[in-house]
């Protein structure tokens, strides 16, 4: 083995080969299968796409660095799921590119905020966390509400992310930048094609309270509204007493 | 540094620059309102920076022929310098953003300042800022002495170096500005991730020129190391960050993968850029310059082999142990775990190889606080390694993940290991590669050492206090039967904890001040050493002097 190796020194080419081959062979045990093995993705018929409102609101989250103190990924332990509700599926963050679990919970879990606090709360906490939270340590966020949301390239983001398979029809690419408006406008023309495209149950509200613009408040808060309700089948294995370790 | 270049040299890095340059105008002409019109003017600046350099120096009269008998230290030099502010400027805000977590009010209402767009500029600068330059520093120093031969030319370690450092400035840049693809330690955006693999593979093809050229035949292990650091960095680099742009003129990509995938990819990615840009590369270094400034052969060539190899193969395994308990398929984080148990043992083979290699010099230890710099990175090598095993086996996971135990642990690794052998190296380098007798000051060298390992302790040790009582807050059950602590309870208990955490990271900070003031007082004040130094000179380097492999 060490007489092997003695040579295999002296060959500067046959030793960068051998270090990829080494260096190869997990990664390719590992990743390669997952997309491949059916079951590593859960099926999920009810599965939304989301609107562009929702999209923009999330590259909001991913600009400001939300991911380096928010996790949205709550694990299959028993005090994760009675805090923040059921542990999470991967067939959720399907249509995430790129995904945000998260590594680190300086601040709390965000997998299935949706829905639990009003829109009112959220704007309020984004603006400054201490008036509503008073111990926390989060930024304030105010500058969203006074930043008017670009709205004229998210055609261009819906047809990128088609491109790599996210279902988005060519009429929900078309109407991107109007769905942008008439979700955060509900007493606009434009608010009832939002849920034409995307489903019924898709919150159409005022968001920030302010009916003059759209901004990046807005978004980011239809994005929190909508964290781990894309599909309720999470919720579905709660009825059938989903099993923790 | 142009004078030391040919004329030909001189002209084909003109060719660069101004290509460089042209680049930055597509970009800047392409992005409309996008914040990447701010990169193609920093790139267009960029390139036309170097024209400035290059046409300053252009007439400059011709280096001889009497120059390949010497090493080409120059671009060591500024590797460096580079290395030292990045340090600076990366600990800096690292310190800044620990006090935000404190004192959250610190941020005026400025988007900029938040702690979400800050943090990235301290991973990036201390890792790929200091840590990167450092390697290629000591990549190119360690590279010509265990080869007995010069740099194959003068151009492109200064693009390399140069191209690198661009890369940087690009990513810190832009997280101010909001531009990140928020993949954890590879953020920028795909136009400089595209710049940065131009870069690396003129680096990893100066790497094997060099080695070509060696006189030597044996490629010494130092070697093996940072050329496993420059191939696994590149395959890992191009895969995590395949995106698709949302436009020609847009900052903003769309990651090729989604979902449970990406999170495998991403931590694929993020464990290994920790097992090979800051485990292989920094092994390298540990094998050249602990032995050398020690005055002793590598303790064993047979352990030097075991560790190598089973580094290179274990680590690619370990990543998913980021992703215990989530929604990635059971078998792929049980291979996880069990690949970071068995990391282990190659882990401490190293390490005990550097420290074996100590015996008989243990009295330098004591006496030479640059040899201790080394020393206490090989302990905290194996020291964080042994930690990293065990955070890595699920129900040790359950409790420590999403906690500051992770931060602690990091740090473990990076203060004390990265940058303990770093400014090892450099206290050994500084003075040799800029002919001075001595560093400036021994006084301030040791200095520097107690400050930064007083600040190493107390940081880690605030940093596992809070991630242990958050991770047992966050499980503890009442008599009744529910959670007994809100997620706010846990946050309160930190507060003095991140009050440590800041005051620890600053004692580190200002012991890496003392010490870029030491190497810059050094530079400038320190007698030039009497005679050319053997170690600049290839072809006359007695047979010894270059850190053969011992073996045994």
């Amino acid at each position: 083995m060490f007489g092997t190796h003695y040579n295999l020194e002296r060959r500067s080419i046959r030793l960068v080969l051998a270090i990829i081959v080494a260096a190869s062979i997990g990664g390719l045990v590992e990743i390669a299968p997952l997309f491949t093995i059916h079951e590593t993705v859960e099926a999920a018929p009810d599965m939304r796409v989301y609107t562009p409102l929702e999209l923009a609101g999330r590259n909001i989250y991913i600009r400001e660095g939300c991911y380096a103190c928010h996790s949205q990924m709550i694990r299959t332990l028993r005090d994760e799921v009675e805090r923040y509700g059921s542990y999470s599926l991967a067939v959720e963050s399907q249509y995430d590119h790129p995904m945000l679990w998260g590594s680190k919970r300086t601040g709390p879990d965000l997998a299935r905020i949706g829905g639990k606090y009003s829109d009112q709360w959220q704007v309020a906490h984004l603006r400054n966390p201490r008036d509503v939270v008073p111990e926390s340590v989060m930024p304030e966020y105010a500058f969203l509400a006074r930043a008017s949301l670009r709205v004229d390239d998210l055609p261009a983001h819906l047809a990128a992310l088609k491109r790599l398979g996210v279902p988005y029809s060519d009429e929900m690419i078309a109407n991107a930048a109007s769905d942008a408006f008439g979700q955060a406008s509900p007493d606009s023309d434009k608010a009832s094609g939002v849920r034409a495209r995307y489903g019924d149950a898709t919150l159409v509200s005022l968001f920030d309270g302010d009916p003059r613009a759209v901004t990046e408040m807005d978004a980011l808060v239809a994005y929190l509204q909508v964290l781990g309700r894309l599909t309720d089948v999470a919720h579905r294995q709660d009825d059938m007493g989903g099993s923790l370790e | 540094m142009v004078a030391t270049m040919t004329i030909g040299e001189r002209q084909v890095a003109l060719a660069i620059s101004i290509f460089v340059a042209l680049c930055g105008v597509v970009l800047a002409a392409a992005s409309g309102s996008d914040p990447l019109l701010v990169h193609g003017i920093i790139i267009v600046l960029a390139g036309v920076a170097g024209v400035f350099i290059i046409l300053r120096d252009y007439y400059a009269p011709e280096p001889g022929p009497e120059r390949l008998s010497r090493y080409y230290d120059e671009p060591i030099k500024a590797g460096i310098i580079a290395a030292l502010a990045w340090a600076i400027v990366g600990m800096f805000i690292g310190d800044w953003v620990a006090w935000l977590l404190a004192y959250p009010d610190l941020t005026f209402d400025a988007a900029w300042s938040t702690f979400g767009r800050l943090r990235p500029i301290h991973t990036t600068g201390v890792i790929f800022g200091f840590g990167g330059n450092a390697l290629i520093a000591t990549s190119f120093h360690v590279m010509q002495r265990t080869s007995r031969a010069r740099l194959p030319d003068q151009l492109t370690p200064w693009f390399v170096l140069a191209g690198y450092n661009l890369f940087c400035i690009l990513a810190v840049t832009g997280y101010p500005m909001g531009i990140t693809q928020s993949k954890e330690y590879a953020e920028p955006e795909w136009y400089a991730d595209i710049w940065l693999v131009i870069v690396w593979v003129v680096y990893f093809v100066l790497y094997l020129r060099t080695l070509a050229r060696r006189k030597e035949p044996h490629i010494y292990v130092a070697n093996w190391y940072y050329l496993a650091f420059i191939l696994v960095v590149a395959m890992l680099h191009i895969v995590n960050n395949l995106a698709l742009p949302v436009s020609l003129g847009s900052a903003k990509s769309y990651s090729f993968f989604s979902g449970v995938q990406d999170a495998m990819v991403q931590w694929w990615y993020g464990h290994n850029a920790v097992a090979f840009f800051l485990t292989a590369g920094f092994l390298g270094m540990l094998y050249y310059y602990l032995p050398k400034r020690a005055g002793r052969p590598i303790y064993s060539y047979r352990m030097s082999i075991i560790g190598f190899w089973g580094i290179t193969f274990f680590y690619v395994w370990v990543g998913s142990h980021h992703l215990h308990y989530t929604a990635l398929p059971l078998w792929v984080q049980t291979l996880g775990m069990t690949f970071s148990v068995m990391l282990l043992v190659p882990s401490w083979i190293a390490a005990a190889n550097a420290l074996l290699t100590l015996n008989g010099a243990w009295h330098k230890v004591r006496d030479d606080a640059t040899l201790r710099f080394m020393m206490v990175a090989a302990v905290l090598y194996g020291l964080s390694t042994f930690e990293g095993s065990f955070l890595a086996i699920r129900p040790v996971n359950s409790l420590s993940h999403y906690t500051d135990w992770t931060v602690a642990h990091v740090h473990a690794g990076t203060l004390g290991w990265n940058s303990m052998i770093i400014f090892g190296a450099i206290y050994y380098l500084v003075p040799q590669l800029w002919g001075r007798q001595r560093m400036y000051s021994a006084a301030l060298v040791e200095t520097h050492f107690w400050l930064a390992v007083a600040g190493l302790v107390v940081y880690v040790f605030a940093m596992w206090n809070s991630g242990i009582t958050q991770g047992l807050m966050w499980r503890t059950y009442n008599e009744s039967g529910t959670l007994a602590y809100s997620f706010v309870d846990s946050l309160v208990a930190m507060h003095p904890y991140y009050i440590a955490r800041a005051i620890g990271g600053l004692m580190f900070l200002v012991a890496t001040v003392i010490g870029v003031y030491n190497v810059w007082m050094t530079i400038r004040s320190v007698p030039a050493a009497e005679g050319r130094p053997v170690a600049d000179q290839p072809a006359s380097l007695p047979a010894g002097e270059a850190a053969a492999p011992a073996r045994g």
